[in-house]
Protein backbone atom coordinates (compact mmCIF):
# COMPACT_ATOMS: atom_id res chain seq x y z
CA UNK A 1 0.00 0.00 0.00
CA UNK A 2 3.29 2.28 -0.12
CA UNK A 3 1.17 3.31 -3.21
CA UNK A 4 -1.63 4.82 -1.49
CA UNK A 5 0.60 6.65 1.37
CA UNK A 6 2.86 8.52 -1.50
CA UNK A 7 -0.29 10.58 -2.36
CA UNK A 8 -1.61 10.57 1.06
CA UNK A 9 1.84 12.04 2.10
CA UNK A 10 1.43 15.57 3.26
CA UNK A 11 5.11 16.17 2.72
CA UNK A 12 4.36 16.35 -1.08
CA UNK A 13 1.72 19.57 0.29
CA UNK A 14 4.03 22.16 0.97
CA UNK A 15 6.36 22.28 -2.11
CA UNK A 16 2.71 22.40 -4.34
CA UNK A 17 1.46 24.95 -2.19
CA UNK A 18 4.32 26.96 -3.06
CA UNK A 19 4.29 26.37 -5.97
CA UNK A 20 0.94 27.20 -6.29
CA UNK A 21 1.48 30.54 -4.50
CA UNK A 22 3.96 31.28 -7.33
CA UNK A 23 1.69 29.89 -10.09
CA UNK A 24 -1.18 32.67 -9.32
CA UNK A 25 -0.25 35.92 -11.28
CA UNK A 26 -3.94 37.09 -11.29
CA UNK A 27 -6.92 36.44 -9.25
CA UNK A 28 -9.37 33.40 -10.24
CA UNK A 29 -12.67 31.86 -9.42
CA UNK A 30 -12.52 28.18 -10.00
CA UNK A 31 -15.58 25.67 -9.75
CA UNK A 32 -15.20 22.07 -7.93
CA UNK A 33 -17.86 20.47 -9.57
CA UNK A 34 -17.66 17.15 -7.47
CA UNK A 35 -18.79 16.68 -3.84
CA UNK A 36 -15.83 14.44 -2.83
CA UNK A 37 -13.49 17.54 -3.76
CA UNK A 38 -15.64 19.87 -1.83
CA UNK A 39 -14.83 17.70 1.24
CA UNK A 40 -11.58 16.80 0.50
CA UNK A 41 -10.82 20.31 0.19
CA UNK A 42 -12.07 21.11 3.57
CA UNK A 43 -11.18 18.35 5.63
CA UNK A 44 -7.70 18.62 4.31
CA UNK A 45 -7.60 22.51 5.77
CA UNK A 46 -6.44 23.40 2.22
CA UNK A 47 -9.11 25.57 1.85
CA UNK A 48 -7.61 27.60 4.71
CA UNK A 49 -4.00 27.44 3.04
CA UNK A 50 -4.94 28.61 -0.36
CA UNK A 51 -3.03 31.89 -1.28
CA UNK A 52 -4.76 34.97 -1.99
CA UNK A 53 -6.43 35.36 -5.35
CA UNK A 54 -8.23 31.86 -5.50
CA UNK A 55 -11.39 31.44 -4.87
CA UNK A 56 -13.58 27.81 -4.91
CA UNK A 57 -16.71 27.62 -5.46
CA UNK A 58 -19.07 24.56 -4.94
CA UNK A 59 -20.82 23.12 -7.67
CA UNK A 60 -23.94 20.98 -8.27
CA UNK A 61 -21.60 17.89 -7.92
CA UNK A 62 -23.12 15.79 -4.32
CA UNK A 63 -25.19 13.49 -5.83
CA UNK A 64 -27.77 13.97 -2.54
CA UNK A 65 -27.68 17.41 -2.86
CA UNK A 66 -28.96 17.77 -6.52
CA UNK A 67 -31.49 15.10 -5.83
CA UNK A 68 -35.32 17.13 -6.48
CA UNK A 69 -37.76 17.31 -3.29
CA UNK A 70 -40.04 15.70 -5.42
CA UNK A 71 -37.67 12.63 -6.38
CA UNK A 72 -37.19 12.49 -2.25
CA UNK A 73 -41.07 12.35 -1.40
CA UNK A 74 -41.38 9.95 -4.06
CA UNK A 75 -38.71 7.84 -2.58
CA UNK A 76 -40.41 8.50 0.82
CA UNK A 77 -43.67 6.61 -0.63
CA UNK A 78 -42.28 3.83 -1.99
CA UNK A 79 -41.18 3.38 1.90
CA UNK A 80 -44.65 3.42 2.96
CA UNK A 81 -45.42 0.74 0.82
CA UNK A 82 -45.69 -2.92 2.39
CA UNK A 83 -43.74 -5.72 1.50
CA UNK A 84 -40.77 -3.00 0.40
CA UNK A 85 -37.24 -3.29 1.37
CA UNK A 86 -35.64 -0.30 0.77
CA UNK A 87 -31.82 -0.53 -0.14
CA UNK A 88 -29.52 2.76 -0.31
CA UNK A 89 -26.21 4.31 -0.08
CA UNK A 90 -26.40 6.00 4.09
CA UNK A 91 -26.30 9.53 2.83
CA UNK A 92 -29.90 9.61 1.80
CA UNK A 93 -30.93 8.30 5.05
CA UNK A 94 -31.98 11.48 6.40
CA UNK A 95 -32.66 14.07 3.43
CA UNK A 96 -36.55 15.21 4.54
CA UNK A 97 -39.10 15.12 2.01
CA UNK A 98 -41.59 18.09 2.44
CA UNK A 99 -43.62 16.75 5.08
CA UNK A 100 -39.94 17.21 7.23
CA UNK A 101 -39.76 13.65 7.43
CA UNK A 102 -36.68 11.09 6.30
CA UNK A 103 -36.49 7.24 5.78
CA UNK A 104 -35.05 7.68 9.28
CA UNK A 105 -38.13 8.05 10.58
CA UNK A 106 -39.72 5.75 8.31
CA UNK A 107 -37.39 3.38 9.28
CA UNK A 108 -38.13 3.93 13.39
CA UNK A 109 -41.88 3.26 12.13
CA UNK A 110 -40.97 0.21 10.61
CA UNK A 111 -40.00 0.68 7.29
CA UNK A 112 -37.34 -1.81 6.49
CA UNK A 113 -34.64 0.01 5.05
CA UNK A 114 -31.17 -1.40 4.66
CA UNK A 115 -28.04 0.53 3.66
CA UNK A 116 -25.75 -1.18 1.10
CA UNK A 117 -22.02 -0.37 0.57
CA UNK A 118 -22.38 -1.84 -3.24
CA UNK A 119 -25.81 -1.83 -5.49
CA UNK A 120 -24.78 -6.04 -5.79
CA UNK A 121 -25.17 -6.21 -2.09
CA UNK A 122 -29.29 -5.27 -2.78
CA UNK A 123 -29.18 -8.16 -4.91
CA UNK A 124 -27.90 -10.39 -2.01
CA UNK A 125 -31.07 -8.49 -0.23
CA UNK A 126 -33.80 -9.84 -3.01
CA UNK A 127 -32.67 -13.35 -2.70
CA UNK A 128 -32.43 -13.41 0.68
CA UNK A 129 -35.95 -11.47 1.50
CA UNK A 130 -37.94 -13.19 -1.36
CA UNK A 131 -40.96 -12.07 0.09
CA UNK A 132 -40.56 -8.23 0.10
CA UNK A 133 -39.81 -6.24 -3.10
CA UNK A 134 -36.24 -5.10 -2.83
CA UNK A 135 -36.17 -1.39 -4.09
CA UNK A 136 -32.28 -0.16 -4.52
CA UNK A 137 -32.36 4.12 -4.78
CA UNK A 138 -30.51 4.62 -7.91
CA UNK A 139 -28.59 8.12 -7.02
CA UNK A 140 -25.36 9.44 -8.18
CA UNK A 141 -23.60 10.30 -11.20
CA UNK A 142 -21.39 8.82 -14.06
CA UNK A 143 -19.19 7.00 -11.79
CA UNK A 144 -22.23 4.92 -9.58
CA UNK A 145 -24.42 4.09 -12.84
CA UNK A 146 -22.38 1.53 -14.51
CA UNK A 147 -22.43 -0.90 -11.12
CA UNK A 148 -26.25 -0.12 -11.18
CA UNK A 149 -26.66 -1.19 -14.97
CA UNK A 150 -24.30 -3.87 -13.93
CA UNK A 151 -26.40 -5.17 -10.76
CA UNK A 152 -30.00 -4.74 -13.07
CA UNK A 153 -28.17 -6.74 -15.80
CA UNK A 154 -27.13 -9.51 -13.38
CA UNK A 155 -30.68 -9.54 -11.50
CA UNK A 156 -32.20 -10.61 -15.26
CA UNK A 157 -29.46 -13.44 -15.87
CA UNK A 158 -29.64 -14.40 -12.62
CA UNK A 159 -33.73 -14.25 -12.75
CA UNK A 160 -33.94 -12.15 -9.23
CA UNK A 161 -37.73 -11.18 -9.79
CA UNK A 162 -38.34 -8.91 -6.34
CA UNK A 163 -35.69 -6.21 -7.13
CA UNK A 164 -36.10 -3.09 -9.09
CA UNK A 165 -34.12 0.49 -8.99
CA UNK A 166 -35.39 3.83 -8.69
CA UNK A 167 -33.52 5.72 -10.89
CA UNK A 168 -32.56 9.18 -10.61
CA UNK A 169 -29.26 8.74 -12.31
CA UNK A 170 -27.41 11.86 -13.60
CA UNK A 171 -25.53 12.88 -16.13
CA UNK A 172 -22.26 15.47 -15.41
CA UNK A 173 -21.89 17.86 -18.60
CA UNK A 174 -25.76 18.91 -19.44
CA UNK A 175 -26.00 20.72 -15.61
CA UNK A 176 -22.19 22.15 -16.45
CA UNK A 177 -23.79 23.41 -19.69
CA UNK A 178 -27.13 24.76 -18.05
CA UNK A 179 -24.87 26.77 -15.23
CA UNK A 180 -22.09 28.41 -17.69
CA UNK A 181 -24.83 29.34 -19.79
CA UNK A 182 -26.17 31.68 -16.51
CA UNK A 183 -24.16 35.12 -17.08
CA UNK A 184 -24.35 35.60 -13.35
CA UNK A 185 -21.77 33.08 -12.47
CA UNK A 186 -18.74 34.02 -13.59
CA UNK A 187 -15.75 31.46 -13.11
CA UNK A 188 -12.46 31.16 -14.60
CA UNK A 189 -11.78 27.70 -14.40
CA UNK A 190 -13.24 23.91 -13.57
CA UNK A 191 -11.71 21.46 -11.65
CA UNK A 192 -13.46 18.37 -12.79
CA UNK A 193 -14.62 14.85 -11.16
CA UNK A 194 -11.85 12.66 -10.53
CA UNK A 195 -14.00 9.61 -11.24
CA UNK A 196 -17.19 10.91 -13.00
CA UNK A 197 -13.75 11.60 -15.72
CA UNK A 198 -12.53 8.11 -15.30
CA UNK A 199 -15.73 6.90 -16.54
CA UNK A 200 -16.30 9.77 -19.46
CA UNK A 201 -13.25 10.79 -20.05
CA UNK A 202 -11.01 14.03 -19.99
CA UNK A 203 -12.02 14.48 -23.40
CA UNK A 204 -15.58 15.22 -22.26
CA UNK A 205 -14.89 18.69 -20.99
CA UNK A 206 -13.38 19.84 -24.38
CA UNK A 207 -17.03 21.35 -25.49
CA UNK A 208 -16.65 23.26 -22.11
CA UNK A 209 -13.34 24.50 -23.29
CA UNK A 210 -14.67 25.74 -26.93
CA UNK A 211 -17.90 26.80 -26.10
CA UNK A 212 -17.01 28.74 -22.66
CA UNK A 213 -13.15 29.59 -22.82
CA UNK A 214 -12.73 27.57 -19.40
CA UNK A 215 -9.91 26.11 -18.26
CA UNK A 216 -10.66 22.52 -17.21
CA UNK A 217 -8.30 20.17 -15.32
CA UNK A 218 -9.16 16.97 -13.75
CA UNK A 219 -8.03 16.77 -10.33
CA UNK A 220 -8.04 13.61 -7.68
CA UNK A 221 -9.20 13.49 -4.41
CA UNK A 222 -6.29 13.90 -1.85
CA UNK A 223 -4.88 17.20 -1.00
CA UNK A 224 -1.22 16.78 -3.69
CA UNK A 225 -3.83 15.80 -6.21
CA UNK A 226 -5.82 19.21 -5.65
CA UNK A 227 -2.82 21.29 -5.81
CA UNK A 228 -1.64 19.98 -8.44
CA UNK A 229 -4.58 20.81 -10.61
CA UNK A 230 -4.99 23.92 -9.17
CA UNK A 231 -1.08 25.17 -9.99
CA UNK A 232 -2.30 23.76 -13.78
CA UNK A 233 -5.37 25.99 -13.42
CA UNK A 234 -3.69 29.04 -12.23
CA UNK A 235 -1.27 28.78 -14.97
CA UNK A 236 -3.52 28.57 -17.59
CA UNK A 237 -5.72 31.71 -16.35
CA UNK A 238 -2.31 33.50 -15.85
CA UNK A 239 -1.63 32.62 -19.36
CA UNK A 240 -5.11 33.25 -20.56
CA UNK A 241 -5.08 29.62 -21.74
CA UNK A 242 -8.05 27.90 -21.94
CA UNK A 243 -7.54 24.11 -21.76
CA UNK A 244 -8.22 20.14 -21.13
CA UNK A 245 -5.35 19.22 -18.59
CA UNK A 246 -5.46 15.72 -16.48
CA UNK A 247 -3.87 15.84 -13.17
CA UNK A 248 -5.19 12.92 -12.51
CA UNK A 249 -3.61 10.52 -14.61
CA UNK A 250 -4.06 7.31 -12.36
CA UNK A 251 -7.31 7.27 -12.81
CA UNK A 252 -8.21 9.06 -15.70
CA UNK A 253 -7.96 8.48 -19.49
CA UNK A 254 -8.66 11.09 -22.47
CA UNK A 255 -10.77 8.37 -23.59
CA UNK A 256 -14.35 7.12 -21.80
CA UNK A 257 -14.63 3.63 -19.68
CA UNK A 258 -16.42 2.42 -23.19
CA UNK A 259 -16.93 -0.98 -20.73
CA UNK A 260 -18.56 1.35 -18.09
CA UNK A 261 -20.76 3.30 -21.00
CA UNK A 262 -21.48 0.25 -22.85
CA UNK A 263 -23.29 -1.19 -19.64
CA UNK A 264 -24.98 1.71 -19.12
CA UNK A 265 -26.48 2.51 -22.44
CA UNK A 266 -27.53 -1.10 -22.24
CA UNK A 267 -29.97 -0.29 -19.68
CA UNK A 268 -30.36 2.88 -19.31
CA UNK A 269 -31.78 6.09 -22.12
CA UNK A 270 -30.82 9.76 -21.32
CA UNK A 271 -34.52 11.17 -20.41
CA UNK A 272 -35.57 14.32 -18.87
CA UNK A 273 -34.23 14.98 -15.36
CA UNK A 274 -35.36 17.78 -11.86
CA UNK A 275 -32.13 18.72 -10.49
CA UNK A 276 -33.10 20.58 -7.43
CA UNK A 277 -31.99 24.27 -7.53
CA UNK A 278 -31.15 23.90 -11.49
CA UNK A 279 -34.55 22.86 -11.92
CA UNK A 280 -35.47 20.20 -15.11
CA UNK A 281 -32.67 19.62 -17.70
CA UNK A 282 -33.35 18.78 -21.01
CA UNK A 283 -31.71 14.50 -21.41
CA UNK A 284 -29.47 14.81 -18.03
CA UNK A 285 -31.10 11.71 -16.62
CA UNK A 286 -31.19 7.99 -17.20
CA UNK A 287 -34.26 6.04 -17.12
CA UNK A 288 -34.33 2.08 -17.35
CA UNK A 289 -34.72 1.08 -20.89
CA UNK A 290 -38.26 -0.16 -21.87
CA UNK A 291 -36.62 -3.82 -22.30
CA UNK A 292 -35.53 -4.43 -18.54
CA UNK A 293 -38.97 -2.42 -17.40
CA UNK A 294 -39.00 -4.90 -14.94
CA UNK A 295 -36.62 -3.60 -13.18
CA UNK A 296 -37.83 -0.26 -12.79
CA UNK A 297 -39.35 0.68 -9.23
CA UNK A 298 -41.34 3.25 -10.97
CA UNK A 299 -43.31 1.37 -13.05
CA UNK A 300 -43.38 -1.70 -11.46
CA UNK A 301 -44.83 0.13 -7.80
CA UNK A 302 -46.75 2.68 -10.07
CA UNK A 303 -44.74 5.90 -8.47
CA UNK A 304 -45.79 9.10 -10.00
CA UNK A 305 -43.44 12.26 -9.33
CA UNK A 306 -45.75 14.92 -7.96
CA UNK A 307 -44.29 19.00 -7.69
CA UNK A 308 -42.91 19.46 -4.06
CA UNK A 309 -42.10 22.06 -2.35
CA UNK A 310 -38.59 22.98 -0.96
CA UNK A 311 -37.65 22.86 2.99
CA UNK A 312 -38.91 26.53 3.68
CA UNK A 313 -36.04 29.30 3.54
CA UNK A 314 -33.15 26.49 2.57
CA UNK A 315 -31.17 28.04 -0.04
CA UNK A 316 -29.56 24.59 -1.19
CA UNK A 317 -30.63 25.21 -4.79
CA UNK A 318 -28.63 28.47 -5.02
CA UNK A 319 -25.36 27.23 -3.34
CA UNK A 320 -25.69 23.98 -5.77
CA UNK A 321 -25.39 26.89 -8.36
CA UNK A 322 -22.51 28.54 -6.90
CA UNK A 323 -24.46 31.17 -6.22
CA UNK A 324 -24.73 31.67 -2.40
CA UNK A 325 -22.36 30.45 0.60
CA UNK A 326 -23.85 28.45 3.77
CA UNK A 327 -23.85 31.59 5.57
CA UNK A 328 -25.74 33.54 3.55
CA UNK A 329 -28.57 31.03 4.54
CA UNK A 330 -30.94 32.29 7.66
CA UNK A 331 -30.95 28.89 8.60
CA UNK A 332 -27.40 28.04 8.51
CA UNK A 333 -26.05 26.54 11.92
CA UNK A 334 -29.56 27.74 13.27
CA UNK A 335 -31.80 25.36 12.94
CA UNK A 336 -30.28 23.75 10.34
CA UNK A 337 -27.30 21.55 11.61
CA UNK A 338 -26.07 18.08 10.77
CA UNK A 339 -27.59 16.80 13.93
CA UNK A 340 -31.57 18.22 12.49
CA UNK A 341 -30.96 18.55 8.81
CA UNK A 342 -33.50 20.54 6.99
CA UNK A 343 -32.17 20.65 3.79
CA UNK A 344 -29.55 17.72 1.52
CA UNK A 345 -26.68 19.99 1.98
CA UNK A 346 -26.59 19.86 5.63
CA UNK A 347 -27.48 15.92 5.10
CA UNK A 348 -24.89 14.50 2.91
CA UNK A 349 -21.28 14.10 3.66
CA UNK A 350 -20.51 15.48 0.90
CA UNK A 351 -22.83 18.58 0.79
CA UNK A 352 -21.40 22.26 1.27
CA UNK A 353 -23.52 23.17 4.21
CA UNK A 354 -22.48 19.97 6.15
CA UNK A 355 -18.40 20.69 5.05
CA UNK A 356 -18.86 24.51 5.92
CA UNK A 357 -20.49 23.57 9.34
CA UNK A 358 -18.11 21.07 10.20
CA UNK A 359 -14.63 22.71 9.13
CA UNK A 360 -15.11 26.38 9.11
CA UNK A 361 -16.81 27.57 12.11
CA UNK B 1 -18.02 8.77 -1.90
CA UNK B 2 -15.05 8.62 -4.30
CA UNK B 3 -11.97 6.76 -2.77
CA UNK B 4 -9.40 6.61 -4.56
CA UNK B 5 -7.64 4.28 -3.26
CA UNK B 6 -5.47 1.97 -5.60
CA UNK B 7 -5.85 -1.84 -4.80
CA UNK B 8 -3.45 -4.65 -5.77
CA UNK B 9 -5.02 -7.60 -7.92
CA UNK B 10 -4.63 -11.19 -5.98
CA UNK B 11 -7.23 -13.36 -7.67
CA UNK B 12 -9.43 -13.08 -10.87
CA UNK B 13 -12.26 -15.06 -11.97
CA UNK B 14 -14.61 -15.17 -14.77
CA UNK B 15 -13.65 -13.78 -17.94
CA UNK B 16 -14.24 -10.41 -20.03
CA UNK B 17 -17.03 -11.20 -22.16
CA UNK B 18 -19.11 -13.68 -20.14
CA UNK B 19 -21.39 -11.50 -18.02
CA UNK B 20 -23.53 -14.69 -16.79
CA UNK B 21 -20.62 -15.81 -14.35
CA UNK B 22 -19.49 -13.38 -11.58
CA UNK B 23 -16.68 -10.90 -12.96
CA UNK B 24 -14.42 -10.60 -9.54
CA UNK B 25 -11.05 -9.85 -8.66
CA UNK B 26 -9.81 -10.36 -5.25
CA UNK B 27 -7.73 -7.48 -4.09
CA UNK B 28 -5.75 -6.33 -0.86
CA UNK B 29 -7.02 -3.51 0.87
CA UNK B 30 -4.42 -2.41 3.77
CA UNK B 31 -3.91 -6.25 3.71
CA UNK B 32 -7.22 -7.52 4.26
CA UNK B 33 -8.39 -9.40 1.58
CA UNK B 34 -11.74 -8.04 -0.66
CA UNK B 35 -14.06 -8.81 -3.51
CA UNK B 36 -14.85 -6.53 -6.24
CA UNK B 37 -16.68 -6.32 -9.43
CA UNK B 38 -15.07 -6.47 -12.67
CA UNK B 39 -18.16 -5.71 -14.94
CA UNK B 40 -17.03 -2.46 -15.99
CA UNK B 41 -13.77 -1.68 -15.30
CA UNK B 42 -12.10 -0.24 -18.43
CA UNK B 43 -9.61 -2.96 -18.73
CA UNK B 44 -9.16 -6.45 -17.53
CA UNK B 45 -6.64 -6.62 -14.73
CA UNK B 46 -3.95 -9.08 -14.54
CA UNK B 47 -2.92 -10.38 -11.07
CA UNK B 48 -0.53 -7.51 -9.53
CA UNK B 49 -2.36 -5.29 -11.49
CA UNK B 50 -3.89 -2.19 -9.32
CA UNK B 51 -7.54 -1.07 -9.62
CA UNK B 52 -9.43 1.97 -8.57
CA UNK B 53 -12.69 1.07 -7.04
CA UNK B 54 -16.44 2.68 -6.39
CA UNK B 55 -18.98 1.74 -4.56
CA UNK B 56 -17.62 -2.59 -5.35
CA UNK B 57 -17.16 -2.11 -8.67
CA UNK B 58 -13.82 -1.72 -10.35
CA UNK B 59 -13.76 1.57 -12.84
CA UNK B 60 -10.13 1.57 -13.92
CA UNK B 61 -7.14 -0.77 -14.10
CA UNK B 62 -3.24 0.31 -13.74
CA UNK B 63 -0.67 -2.11 -13.92
CA UNK B 64 2.58 -1.67 -11.65
CA UNK B 65 4.52 0.76 -14.32
CA UNK B 66 1.89 3.27 -14.75
CA UNK B 67 1.65 3.03 -10.64
CA UNK B 68 5.19 3.95 -10.53
CA UNK B 69 5.04 6.87 -13.57
CA UNK B 70 2.17 8.81 -11.25
CA UNK B 71 4.48 8.47 -8.36
CA UNK B 72 7.74 9.55 -10.55
CA UNK B 73 5.41 12.35 -11.94
CA UNK B 74 4.33 13.67 -8.52
CA UNK B 75 8.20 13.64 -6.78
CA UNK B 76 9.13 15.19 -10.40
CA UNK B 77 6.78 18.13 -9.80
CA UNK B 78 8.02 18.88 -6.42
CA UNK B 79 11.78 18.74 -7.02
CA UNK B 80 11.52 20.86 -9.57
CA UNK B 81 9.82 23.30 -7.38
CA UNK B 82 12.62 22.68 -4.72
CA UNK B 83 14.79 23.41 -7.16
CA UNK B 84 13.77 26.34 -8.72
CA UNK B 85 13.94 27.42 -4.86
CA UNK B 86 17.13 26.63 -4.25
CA UNK B 87 18.25 29.25 -7.40
CA UNK B 88 16.02 31.60 -6.35
CA UNK B 89 17.66 31.59 -2.88
CA UNK B 90 21.13 31.57 -4.74
CA UNK B 91 20.41 34.91 -6.71
S1 LIG C 1 -27.99 25.53 5.96
FE1 LIG C 1 -29.64 24.01 5.84
S2 LIG C 1 -31.43 25.14 5.28
FE2 LIG C 1 -29.67 26.45 4.80
S3 LIG C 1 -29.17 25.99 2.68
FE3 LIG C 1 -27.94 24.63 3.91
S4 LIG C 1 -29.16 22.76 4.06
FE4 LIG C 1 -30.56 24.38 3.36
Amino acid sequence: MKYVDEFRDYALAEPLLKELRRSVTTSFRVMEVCGTHTMSIFRSGLRTLLPEGVELISGPGCPVCVTSASHIDAILAIAERTNVRIALFGDLFRVPGSSGLSLANASSQGTKVDIVYSPMDSLELARNYPEDMVVFLGVGFETTTPGIAATIMAAKNSNVDNFSVFSTHKTMPPPLLALLDDPELQIDGLLCPGHVSSIIGAGAYQPLVDRYGLACVVGGFEPADILQALILLARQVGRGEAKVENAYTRAVRWEENSRAQQMVHNIFEPADMEWRGLGMIPQSGLAIREEYGHFDAEKRLNIKLTPAEEPKGCRCGEILKGKELPSQCPLFGKRCTPGNPIGPCMVSSEGTCAAFYKYDQ
Amino acid sequence: MCLAVPMKVLEIEGSPDDFLSGQIAVVDADGIRKETRLDVVDRWPEIGDYLIIHAGFAIHTLDPEEAKTNIRLMHEMVEKVEGLEATENNS
